[in-house]
């Protein structure tokens, strides 16, 4: 079959950039990633720059890739990534149009790299439980029923990609943020530093120019993790909590 | 080349204890004014940048991802080992010591392995504490499964997705420290190549991948954590930028190479679907626990499976070893599946793979029971392929997953040259010949959490601290040949892409030096690898600048540095007569066909030591001594 790829090309941050069409033949078995690996290929070959986009495990887990694919945040899929979009779920003659993640917090650095550090800074602000390497009690000695241990973990499974920004009208980045706030935070691990953690992980948040929360809900329909809007409840309710307690510190560290 | 393991002495129970008494420790006031380099942040690095800092030392991490979360590691599926003993079956560690030695084909050193099993307790606690959100029973507490043939359950997992809560424990302790200025973070920095001032390393050379800037960091002692070399075969189970630099050009500066040839084949990926393939899948091995392995009796039997009666079926596992059957270890079931594809038995039309079948479990057990157990799994295949393996047996074809060789590296996990480190996949340690199934991330984290944070005091004790002189001329030295070889790939000319000769590596070395081996096929992959690269400088074709974001100039340097490599794994391949573990050479083989190892002439390490380009490299030994677990021949029939 074949298709033509309309692409974002950037050339560098702060550029102007534009789209431009790349006719493909495909096969039904190949997977949107390797579309873009055989336009570079030709690209290469006529001594032309090759598409820049991230990409590293082709298999969901490491959060690198993702594009705005047909005005959709990592394409077609239902809960995938864009590396696990294949082309059978296209039709012959489809034109398909392909963006970087749009938004404030994530700055294009060329064609479809954007730059997502803000999420890093997020969690370095309190994104972690303060504990030193030697220091752990056994780990049997705190159970944890299973319930609460299931919640944690869907919490966390969070990637990291940065789809639900892409796809939020505000650019939010509520549900990252809530996700992993809300699985250290319902943990007895976690509840040390919870007020304090809330806090400075949503104070990063508005400060690196993330949109803040509506309840739009596109987040959670777009995220190939399947993270529940209910993460951003649950941080709420320890943001709330913590102007009532107050918190000890806002420094968690 | 010094080969001297500082091994301790005494009974292995005591070893570990003994030695951290008798190495040198720095003074703690003193640690701020150490600077320790850290290239790669997957487990082992991240866990070792964050540990180190919390000592006190000074460290500059360094990740060519855009977030040190991105790294390989988190694509570990299946589980994390670790004698814990909780579920009462008699693990110990002991056991589990024994259980590695054994299935790493007596090819690792055991007080090695012993620190390793010693270890495994820690970081179970660690991670829980630090919010990894491990398996649960009802009752709260920690669920294991047993994993890859041990007779005890005693890995501890996250759903299917281990690795990733393990990573992202390592990377939120990273998170701490960076916050706590005690680690300075350089993402989407590529190591380039090590900078030796008298015979120490001391320092660095990256590429700034944004904005193409040659940058030098010096250090008083630098940590390679940058993994394995499994996309060597081009097609891997790796992530696609995984690769060989920075070990490689370690070993051009002086480290020897360990058992480059030892690697390791996962029996259960998704077969390749077409020449547009770029990397392969990993179905969880514990698949084969519900899961039977056939392929059609007659070759050339192009019927669909549902059209094939039992009786015309091989389930060839169950047949060769009764015993274990469908669950032998991985080289055994990865060897098996290639001899039927070379029958001429393959399910898959022009292409390689034999079937797993769940129909005999969905019908005893219940769909719901396997969709309970490997919903995620059945989901992802789907995903790749298109077909539901509830309707239709799932194709599956081994593929290159994980490389037990490495840098060399002493019982304190410094390679040959005083003051470079090499800790997880990247060094050669624990896991000998073969590696266990959910053993990776446990190496990984042993190094960096528990072994490595103490063990560099024993050399940074002995160094004067604060070295930071990046003028020095070897610097000037190191970036002068980074920047001509930088110019030389951007001066290509050609029309093909770096992934063309990529490819054409990758299938050279998957047929020659792969699942089988012979010294036929080895002689002729070292030949023609020669070939490839030269055909390489002189076809190749690199666009774009030095100067910005250049993903095909990325590429085409670790390409190049691959097709180096791939030599040196095929001459180890072809020194090494015998089989043991995840090398077999079709001339040594036990009349059924198995593995036979030579341990009167073997029994070593194989350490390879640069001798200048267009010289053959020397090989030397490392002598192994087992004094606990005998070595015997493995069989599982
Ligand atoms: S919440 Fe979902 S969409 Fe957002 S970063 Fe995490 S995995 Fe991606
Ligand atoms: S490339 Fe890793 S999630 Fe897509």
């Amino acid at each position: 079959m074949k298709v033509t790829l309309r692409v974002w090309r950037q050339a560098g941050a702060g550029g102007s950039g534009s789209f431009k069409d790349y006719p493909v033949e495909v096969v039904p078995e190949m997977s949107f990633l390797e579309v873009l690996d055989v336009i570079n290929d030709e690209l290469v070959a006529k001594a032309e720059e090759p598409i820049a986009f991230e990409h590293d495990c082709r298999e969901g887990i490491c959060g690198s890739c993702g594009a705005m694919v047909n005005g959709r945040a990592h394409g077609p899929g239902d809960q995938s990534t864009l590396c696990q979009v294949h082309m059978r779920q296209f039709s012959d003659g489809d034109l398909i149009v392909v963006e970087p993640w749009r938004a404030e917090a994530f700055p294009v650095i060329k064609d479809l790299v954007v730059d997502r550090a803000s999420l890093d800074r997020i969690i370095q602000a309190g994104g972690y439980i303060s504990v030193r390497t030697g220091s752990a009690p056994d780990a049997n000695a705190l159970p944890i029923g299973k319930p609460l241990a299931d919640l944690a973990f869907d919490y966390a499974a969070c990637i990291g990609c940065g789809a639900c920004v892409a796809a939020c009208p505000n650019a939010s980045a509520s549900l990252f943020t809530a996700a992993k706030a809300s699985q250290l935070n319902l943990l007895p691990q976690g509840q040390v530093e919870r007020t304090s953690r809330a806090i400075a992980l949503v104070e990063t948040m508005d400060a690196e120019g993330f949109g803040s929360c509506t309840n739009h809900g596109e987040c959670a329909a777009i995220c190939p993790k399947g993270i529940p809007l209910k993460a951003i409840a649950q941080l709420n309710r320890d943001l709330v909590r913590a102007r009532v307690v107050g918190s000890p510190s806002k420094d968690p560290s | 080349m010094n080969l001297d393991a500082k091994l301790p002495q005494g009974p292995i129970e005591q070893a570990w204890d003994a030695h951290r008494k008798d190495i040198r420790v720095v003074n703690p006031t003193n640690k701020r004014r150490y600077n320790v380099i850290v290239v790669g942040t997957g487990l082992a690095g991240a866990s070792a940048a964050a540990t180190l800092s919390e000592l006190g030392y000074n460290v500059q991490a360094f990740s060519f991802h855009d977030s040190p979360r991105r790294a390989h590691s988190i694509a570990a599926q299946g589980g994390i080992n670790a004698a814990k003993n909780y579920q009462n079956d008699g693990d110990s560690v002991w056991r589990l010591f024994y259980d590695t030695v054994k299935g790493g084909d007596f090819r690792a050193r055991e007080a090695n392995v012993y620190r390793l099993a010693q270890v495994s307790v820690d970081i179970i606690d660690h991670c829980v504490a630090q919010g990894v959100p491990f398996a649960r029973d009802y009752g709260g507490l920690l669920q294991n499964r047993s994993f890859g043939g041990a007779l005890v359950s005693r890995t501890f997992y996250a759903q299917g997705q281990t690795g990733q809560q393990l990573l992202l424990g390592a990377y939120q302790a990273l998170s701490k420290e960076i916050r706590s200025g005690g680690v300075t973070m350089h993402n989407r920095r590529e190591l380039l190549d090590v900078v030796l001032i008298d015979g120490h390393a001391k320092g660095i050379v990256v590429r700034d991948l944004l904005t193409g800037k040659i940058e030098r960091h010096a250090a008083d002692a630098v940590v390679l954590a940058t993994g394995g070399y499994g996309n060597v075969f081009f097609l891997s189970t790796n992530a696609r930028a995984s690769n060989v630099t920075a070990t490689y050009r370690a070993y051009r500066r002086g480290a020897g190479f360990a058992n480059p040839c030892f690697t390791q084949i996962h029996p259960t990926c998704v077969p390749v679907a077409g020449e547009h393939q770029s990397k392969l899948t990993l179905m969880s091995e514990s698949l084969r626990n519900h899961g039977r392995v056939w392929v059609p009796l007659k070759p050339g039997d192009t019927r669909p499976p549902s059209k094939i009666p039992e009786s015309e079926r091989d389930y060839y596992l169950e047949r060769i070893y009764p015993t274990f059957g469908n669950l032998v270890p991985r080289d055994v079931a990865s060897r098996a599946a290639k001899r039927m594809v070379d029958e001429g038995r393959s399910v898959l039309p022009g292409g390689q793979a034999v079937y797993l079948d769940f129909a005999e479990s969905i019908d005893r057990l219940g769909e719901a029971a396997i969709k309970d157990r490997y919903g995620n799994l059945f989901d992802m295949y789907e995903r790749i392929t298109g077909d539901s393996p509830y309707k239709t047996p799932m194709k599956i074809y081994p593929a290159s997953h994980y490389t037990m060789g490495g840098l060399w590296v002493d019982y304190n996990l410094m390679t040959t040259i005083p003051g470079l480190y090499a800790i997880g996949e990247a060094n050669f340690s624990d896991h000998g010949a073969n590696r266990l199934g959910a053993s990776a991330l446990m190496q990984g984290l042993a190094d960096g959490y528990f072994v490595l944070p103490y063990t560099i005091g024993d050399y940074l004790a002995q160094t004067k601290p604060g070295f930071d002189d990046t003028q020095h001329s070897a610097f000037a030295d190191v970036e002068a040949e980074v920047h001509s070889r930088v110019e030389r790939l951007l001066n290509t000319s050609g029309k093909r892409s770096a992934t063309y000769f990529h490819r054409k590596l990758g299938l050279l070395i998957w047929k020659h030096c792969g699942m089988a081996r012979n010294k036929e096929g080895l002689t002729e992959a070292l030949e023609e690898i020669p070939k490839i690269r030269e055909q390489f400088w002189a076809e190749v074709n690199v666009p774009g600048s030095a100067g910005d974001l250049n993903q095909a100039l990325e590429r085409a340097g670790r390409v190049a540095d691959f097709i180096e490599f791939g030599e040196i794994m095929v001459r180890d391949a072809l020194t090494r007569e015998e089989s043991c573990g995840g090398h077999f050479r079709e001339e040594h083989k036990t009349p059924e066909g198995e593995a036979l190892r030579d341990d009167e002439n073997f029994q070593h390490g194989a350490v390879w030591e640069f001798t200048g380009d267009g010289n053959e490299p020397r090989r030397h030994r490392e002598e192994l001594d087992f004094k606990y677990v005998l070595p015997s021949q493995r069989s599982y029939k």
